[in-house]
């Protein structure tokens, strides 16, 4: 991509209201790799949890909204594995191919696919683990890039994550629709996050974070969990700090 | 109301009635890849799943069969009714599937001798099809202990390789090792209805 | 039309079946080893083929041919069946198939049938059917055996005792065998079983089985086995009697080259099962000389007639999915409330039950977190998870717009639908934080509840990152 590549952020409704401090990283991290990045008012949300409950009517205008909103960008970043599946795999089905659904990317296929970066400058002395995350591994097939890019941080200290690629039970509602299933799930997650001594478990995607934290959270662990974005943000001029 | 025959053949037209398009079957698989020696394959995969194979030449087959057989301390053998004279070595009480032998006969064996017709090197499998020096199926089951002939001709290397030489309006067996069984914790056990041993003898140069 | 018995009536949904078995920490124990035992081992059967991804997008493809024209293949494969000497019988549901077996078997002037396992058969719910009429059937398959003995269910498609540990397995036997084993070593079983089932073996008149696949050009009919019981039935009877879906075709003999690698190593992680039988109408002097082939409906035309759902007609029974399944991992097979339990269950069992107002069928597509694991093993790449979505749409339109559920999701769509009332929600949402302690929440009303039973929910920012933005670019 010949000059700096304009880019949408697709925040997601869970970043942009619940974890913002990730949509912000994603911003600070793409503009030092010297990217444009716009944030476009008009959207909201993929559809992905309408779809997947079977409210597809529900899904198809979020599709359509997504079309337009991202149509004059040369890409479009997700920092979501599963939102990501979602515009990419499930949109041009709703609604029909679209150039904004075949231009967005999960944050870490942005990072190593287009602009051809493993090492983006960060720092971040902590113990960490990585969670995969099954949209992004099995939809979107990221494989190994999310640890290459941890791979080449500073200071970090990164521990292979036991059965990572199983997921961590968290499925949209199915969560609430098989909660007793999702937490037998979750509690194995668990088991093998704190099986690794690590501070903090990341992954790209916060839904599945929110899963694992909340319950990390519950338990009192004191594993904090933290997007991808937000350790690839970090620098020794400016380091990650806990705060929200 | 109609007979079930045309009643599930016109369930099966309306299902249909988008006529999915046609399909085209990719056969860009491996219908044969390199493999390297193949009897030294076939032997080892043979062998991985707990058969005994003994690699000998042509001339050394019949000392080979009269020795496994008294090692084995089998006297009442099954056969085919074509297995050949030579392989009907001394010392053993030979019964010949004629007459026909009975269930309780198959039962009360000491072992079965059998030609085969192909083997499949990359997955350690032999392929009976009731042709020469094979019989009927049932002789091959019932005693407890089958000893087979490979010959160096008959050792193909892939599946699709072997499906190619079978006839498969002949009644066929593919076995691969002796009996076994994955039920109980999904860990494979062998013997259990089938022969519980398996020899096999490769005939290198034949 | 009665119901349709390959779900259990009495079982309640996924949910509530789910929670009893995830209480049960042998069954826990059980699944967990055998799962993660056989996940390796599949791998590195697998990865043994460098053409593997060809193998099932070959597999996918010829079953998708014979799916597009089953009429065709169907009359073909009846034509060849007849032309070698065997009879073909059709079936348009369960108690069809049952009656013509329990029709034969007295003709046959039988009192008892040797079994081959079969997942067709227990779909019909045939030993039940026979034993009403009189009929003993004798399951041969140990696993079968081990769930016949126990007076058990199957909760697995290839080893239907698979929540069995040996421990358990050698307690089942003591109870019910004459000669029962004193060791709970598998190889010790294994041998309590081939003695307790010989005598039937040599005796039977009549065998019952399945069939993994039928050659359409050849009328040729597979068996894929490993312990020997099922060459036993399908050599030694003088009447055979095979009950087969619709939807096990091949086009032609060359086709099993492709599935004759990929089910062995999808299903028991081998290079190839112990033994496989392959034949063709009746062989004179050699095997059962009287061959009768039901052909099954019992719902798989209502599944094809389902564009989006038809390919699970594709299905092999390789279990692969199962094995993998995070789901099934932990709450077993008996939760699905069906001979078909786990991923491939969750989009048959509906499609064959065809009644999305039946509670427990139209809760199995919600059994899953759709992680995709099962997609990726699949050996003929059914799409499950795009299954189990369509599944549940089908669902949510048979409960309608008044539900508690549906209300609240027409809701959100309208606040996600203008950016305004997006922002004006995720305002108000904000003041959660109030809620929170130490940044977190940890007890929600319903149905939030359901999340934080087990899990806080993070405490909202005071600014979204929509707001931030206006703030500081806008
Ligand atoms: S759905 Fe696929 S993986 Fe599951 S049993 Fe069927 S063929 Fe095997």
């Amino acid at each position: 991509m010949p000059g700096a590549p304009r880019v949408g952020l697709f925040a997601t409704c869970l970043t942009d209201t619940f974890f913002p401090a990730t949509a912000r990283a994603v911003v600070r991290l793409l503009e030092r790799l010297g990217c444009t990045v716009e944030f476009p008012m008009e959207q909201t949300c993929c559809g992905q949890m309408h779809y997947n409950t079977g409210y597809r009517d529900a899904a198809r205008p979020l599709a359509a909204d997504y079309a337009r909103t991202f149509a004059g960008y040369d890409a479009v970043v997700a920092p979501s594995g599963s939102c990501g599946g979602m515009i990419r795999e499930v949109h041009p089905e709703l609604h029909g191919s679209a150039p904004a659904f075949t231009h967005t990317y999960e944050l870490s296929e942005f990072l190593v696919d287009v602009l051809g970066v493993t090492d983006v400058g960060a720092y971040f002395p902590h113990r960490v683990t990585y969670h995969p995350t099954c949209h992004s591994l099995r939809m979107l097939g990221v494989g190994d890039k999310p640890l290459e890019l941890l791979r080449a941080v500073r200071g970090i200290d990164l521990v292979a994550l036991p059965e990572a690629e199983s997921c961590c039970g968290f499925g949209g509602t199915f969560a609430v629709k098989n909660a007793d299933t999702s937490t037998a799930m979750l509690g194995d997650k668990m088991r093998c996050v704190l099986d690794t001594g690590a501070e903090v478990l990341s992954a790209g995607d916060n839904s599945c974070l929110m899963h694992i934290g909340g319950g990390l959270s519950r338990l009192r662990t004191g594993v904090t969990t933290l997007h991808l974005a937000e350790i690839l943000a970090s620098t020794e001029e400016e380091p990650w700090a806990p705060t929200r | 109301m109609a007979d079930a025959r045309s009643t599930v053949l016109g369930r099966i037209r309306s299902a249909l009635a988008d006529r999915p398009a046609p399909v085209t079957i990719p056969r860009d698989y491996h219908a044969s890849r390199p493999l390297g020696d193949l009897l030294a394959l076939a032997a080892e995969r043979i062998a991985d799943y707990r058969a005994e194979v003994h690699a000998v030449t042509a001339d050394a087959l019949t000392s080979t069969i009269a020795a496994r057989l008294a090692a084995r301390g089998a006297r009442r053998v099954i056969g085919p009714v074509d297995l050949p004279p030579a392989w009907q070595v001394p010392g053993v009480d030979w019964l010949l599937d004629s007459p026909t032998l009975s269930i309780g006969e198959l039962d009360g064996s000491d072992g079965v001798l059998t030609g085969s017709a192909v083997t499949i090197a990359e997955t350690g499998t032999i392929v009976l099809d009731a042709g020469f020096a094979q019989g009927r199926r049932a002789l091959t089951l019932l005693p407890d202990y089958h000893l087979c002939v490979v010959l160096a001709s008959q050792v193909v290397g892939t599946v699709p390789e072997a499906l190619a030489r079978l006839d498969p309006l002949r009644p066929l067996t593919f076995i691969s090792g002796p009996s076994a069984t994955s039920d109980i914790e999904l860990d494979r056990v062998e013997g259990v209805h089938g022969p519980r041993t398996l020899e096999v003898v490769l005939v290198t140069d034949a | 039309m009665g119901t349709n018995p390959v779900t259990w009536l009495g079982t309640p949904a996924f949910p509530v079946a789910a929670r009893a078995a995830l209480g049960d920490t042998q069954l826990r124990r059980n699944l967990r080893k055998a799962t993660h035992t056989i996940r390796d081992k599949r791998a590195k059967a697998v990865e043994e083929l460098p053409d593997w991804q060809q193998l099932r997008l070959a597999g996918e493809a010829v079953k998708d041919e014979v799916l597009s024209n089953l009429d065709t293949y169907l009359e073909r494969f009846e034509a060849a069946v007849t032309a070698r000497g065997g009879v073909v019988h059709w079936a348009r549901d369960a108690a069809e198939a049952n009656e013509i077996v329990l029709r034969l078997t007295r003709a046959a002037g039988a009192e008892e049938v040797v079994k081959v396992k079969s997942m067709a058969t227990a779909e019909i719910g045939l030993n039940e059917a026979l034993e009403a009429g009189g009929v003993r059937a004798v399951e041969t398959d140990l696993a079968e055996l081990i769930v016949q003995l126990g007076h058990d269910r199957p909760s697995h498609i290839l080893v239907p005792a698979i929540h069995r540990n040996r421990s358990e397995i050698r307690e089942i036997f003591q109870r019910e065998m004459a000669e029962a084993p004193a060791s709970d070593e598998p190889r010790a079983l294994a041998e309590a079983a081939r003695r307790h089932l010989r005598a039937k073996f040599l005796s039977a008149r009549v065998a019952v089985s399945g069939a993994n696949f039928g050659v359409a050009d050849t009328g040729s009919v597979v068996v894929v086995e490993s312990e020997g019981n099922g060459r036993m039935c399908l050599t030694l009877p003088e009447v055979l009697i095979t009950v087969m879906g619709i939807e096990k075709l091949v086009p032609s003999w060359r086709d099993l080259e492709v599935f004759l690698q990929l089910l062995p190593r999808s299903s028991t992680a081998e290079r190839m099962n112990p033994y496989t039988s392959v034949w063709t109408g009746v062989t004179p002097g050699d095997g059962p000389q009287q061959f009768h082939l039901i052909l099954l409906d019992n719902g798989r035309t209502d599944a094809l007639a389902d564009r989006a759902g038809r390919q699970a007609l594709r299905c092999i029974r390789c279990s692969a999915c199962l094995n993998v399944c995070p789901v099934y991992e932990r709450t077993g097979g008996q939760a699905y409330g069906s001979v078909y339990p786990g991923p491939i269950g969750a989009i048959l069992t509906p499609q064959l039950v065809n009644d999305m107002h039946d509670k427990q069928a139209a809760s199995l597509p919600y059994a899953s977190s759709l992680c995709g694991a099962c997609f990726e093993v699949c050996p003929v790449r059914i799409n499950i998870p795009e299954v189990l979505v369509h599944l549940r749409a089908k669902a949510v339109q048979a409960k309608g717009k008044r539900t508690p559920e549906a209300m609240a999701m027409a809701a959100l769509g309208w606040v996600l639908a203008d950016p305004k009332r997006y922002e004006a929600a995720q305002k108000a949402g904000s003041l959660a934080r109030y809620l929170a302690r130490g940044g977190r929440i940890s007890a929600l009303p319903w149905p939030g509840s359901k999340w934080t039973a087990a899990r806080d929910v993070p405490a909202p920012p005071a600014e979204s990152f929509r707001s931030w933005w206006r703030r500081t670019r806008g």
